[in-house]
């Protein structure tokens, strides 16, 4: 009975809303990205068949359900590029959040560290990149990555190398711009966990007989695993999509699934198997999500 | 206690301690002896620098000079996991992430004690606790109650040779609270181990003390079990520290073999049994509870120590009642009185004329 207090006609309105906003901007949107991955690519405009016409009545909107056909998933899971791509861009995003995670908890436990007002300061360092366009920052990073610039003219005035070396269109170019684009996203979920750390825990820990560093991978650690979850998953998940920075960075030998898509919708014009890729790529990253979330939901009921 | 637990050595020994922060001095050349099996309080107002103490016999703060023996070892500068001492959180600081087992087997995990011993140790605990089938419950599971007594636990099961608790039971409501003390006692008369408690609950630390050392700015004011605290205290501020008290100027006008004759500043003169040697103005204290009150027909005026006034308030408090006096001269007094029956048999109401009196043995004469 009193549950029903709790909830109020205003209160379940709000709660509605989310799902109202999911309804409208993703759902009905995805409803559509698999129809059209669902139909066949054909010189048109749209560029696809069939065609959904309401005002043909029941019988044409019938044959135009049963024109629809899985046939662009079987080209998916039968076509190399597809599978190369998919499993580029998982591997890229798994190596790129682990570079960002081992980079990322040192920096972000030693600014939860900061006195207070250097907290602020280091904050605002890791944001203020931000305000900057993306793409211009990766541009200024094609700069000083080309052949002639920053990096090579100060390795070659400092005498380190004798020649200018290839930086531009590698992977390691690719996984810089990625780590340096991401690098806030890792830092602040991190940065929110531990500057919230009691430091009366480690007060306890080292009064029982633990080290400094003993108490920091027996309390501080395992107490910010959400933190590293949250990073993990903000990083993980855009990077597996990323298009502009291995276009821009990288070579043109390999392909995230971003860039194959990029190429099949634009460049191809082939707009079902561009939808085909975007659902298998959702469906892939809902998996992550899911565990993520079975986590959440077995540490939220242990904690009841 | 019969024994005092100081004629043998003492456990701890804390000489001329000094801790600074900054420009401000918490500890100020403070020494202090704590025997072996002694439940012994620092009981202070906020920022009288206990809790700093407790924290150097931690280890979370080193002292800016002087020395802490424990056993006539120097572990002033020991950092905290290396000494034998544990310490019981005002926040109880349980490990969010490890059960009620997990919390209590965390020190004794670190002093590498095998597993069997470990088993055995946190199923002792978890029984002295009494708290069998909670074991696998984590911290945020547990009531306040509950909570309290994991860290009590925890901070019990290495064996430390001085246990310090920090407010442990101020998060607790006064129920609880109260039980708790007497669980308090109870587990330390069991374990025969060192407590230190810091409070700012004086009745808290008469409860649970055997001596009771309490702090201002820094210093210890006075050491001394919890009778004597009340009972004598040795200054003004302590005996407006501790408990509730009338405080009454005057000058001492002449001194007996057996007694001392003081006039007050508002005019009064009392007679009390002894008074400082050196001091000449001086200031009574009585405790409330040890005036009575006398309608004026019950003919005692002119007795010693005896005083008319008018009664101006009555404060009914459950098992005590407290009543303010106006004496002729304008001195106040407060005056406890238990409501030993139902009905209030002496039937005092206020705007009354009422005679207070009391013993010169109930006062105590203090130095200016």
């Amino acid at each position: 009975m009193s549950t029903r207090k709790i909830f109020t006609r205003p209160a379940r309105i709000a709660a509605i809303a989310p799902y109202l906003w999911m309804l409208l901007f993703f759902l009905v949107p995805f409803g559509f990205v698999l129809k059209i991955a669902l139909s066949q690519t054909a010189i048109a405009q749209p560029p696809y068949v069939p065609l959904f016409d309401l005002a043909a009545g029941w019988e044409s909107l019938k044959s135009a359900l049963a024109a629809l056909s899985t046939d662009n998933f079987k080209l998916l899971s039968s076509d190399d590029l597809y599978i190369l791509s998919y499993a580029r861009s998982l591997i890229v995003a798994l190596s790129a959040t682990a570079i960002l995670l081992l980079i990322g908890y040192p920096v972000a436990y030693g600014m939860s560290r900061l006195p207070q007002r250097w907290q602020l300061i280091a904050m605002m360092l890791v944001i203020v990149p931000f305000w900057t366009s993306f793409l211009i920052r990766i541009y200024a990073w094609i700069n000083i990555l080309q052949h002639d610039g920053l990096l090579n003219k100060i390795l070659l005035s400092l005498g380190v190398i004798d020649k200018p070396l290839v930086w531009l269109a590698t992977d390691a170019a690719m996984y810089l711009g990625i780590v340096y684009s991401y690098f806030p996203f890792m830092i602040l979920p991190l940065y929110a966990t531990l500057s919230k750390m009691d430091e009366t825990l480690l007060e306890a820990a080292a009064d029982l007989g633990c080290s400094r560093s003993k108490a920091f991978w027996l309390v501080t650690f395992p107490l910010s695993f959400p933190g590293v979850g949250a990073g993990v998953l903000l990083c993980f998940i855009p990077i597996v999509g990323e298009f502009v920075i291995p276009d821009l960075l990288a070579g043109s030998g390999n392909l995230m699934i971003g860039q194959t898509l990029w190429l099949e919708f634009f460049t191809n014009k082939d707009w079902p198997v561009a939808s085909a890729i975007a659902v298998v790529l959702l469906a892939v990253l809902l998996l992550p999500l899911l565990v993520y979330e079975k986590l959440q939901r077995r540490h939220l009921e242990a904690q009841r | 206690m019969s024994v005092d637990p100081l004629q043998a050595r003492p456990l701890l020994r804390i000489s001329s301690v000094v801790k600074r922060f900054g420009g401000f001095t918490a500890v100020d050349g403070l020494s202090l002896d704590i025997g072996a099996g002694e439940f012994f309080a620092l009981l202070g107002p906020s920022g009288c620098g206990k809790t700093t103490l407790l924290r150097m016999l931690a280890g979370f703060e080193a002292p800016d000079a002087g020395a802490i023996h424990l056993n006539n070892e120097d572990i002033a500068h020991v950092p905290p996991h290396q000494r034998p001492v544990n310490m019981m959180f005002q926040s109880y600081a349980l490990f969010p992430h490890l059960s009620v087992e997990g919390n209590i087997a965390f020190g004794l995990k670190r002093a590498g004690l095998p597993k069997a011993e470990i088993d055995a140790r946190v199923a002792d605990m978890i029984a002295l606790v009494r708290l069998g089938g909670f074991e696998k419950r984590r911290p945020d599971q547990l009531s306040g109650g509950q909570r309290q007594r994991v860290a009590l636990a925890r901070s019990l099961a290495r064996r430390p040779q001085v246990l310090l608790l920090d407010e442990p039971l101020a998060a607790l409501d006064k129920k609880l609270r109260e039980e708790t003390q007497a669980e308090l006692i109870d587990v330390q008369r069991q374990l025969g181990m060192t407590f230190v408690i810091v409070t700012h609950d004086q009745e808290e630390a008469m409860t649970l003390a055997d001596r009771i050392g309490v702090m201002d700015k820094g210093q210890l004011v006075q050491v001394a079990p919890p009778r004597q605290l009340y009972e004598a205290p040795v200054s003004r501020w302590i005996a407006s520290f501790v408990g509730d008290i009338n405080l009454i100027e005057g000058q001492i006008s002449s001194r007996d073999m057996d007694s001392v004759t003081i006039g007050t500043h508002a005019g009064e003169t009392i007679i009390a049994s002894q008074a400082p040697q050196s001091a000449s103005v001086v200031c009574i204290a009585i405790r409330p509870e040890k005036i009575q009150l006398m309608h004026p027909e019950q003919g005692t005026a002119g007795s010693p120590n005896t005083f008319a006034g008018e009664l101006i308030d009555i404060g009914f408090l459950g098992g005590v009642s407290v009543y303010k006096v106006r004496l002729t001269s304008g001195v106040v007094l407060r005056i406890a009185s238990s409501n030993a029956t139902r009905r209030a048999a002496d039937g005092f109401s206020v705007g009354q004329k009422i005679d207070v009196s009391f013993a010169p043995d109930d006062i105590v004469v203090l130095d200016r």
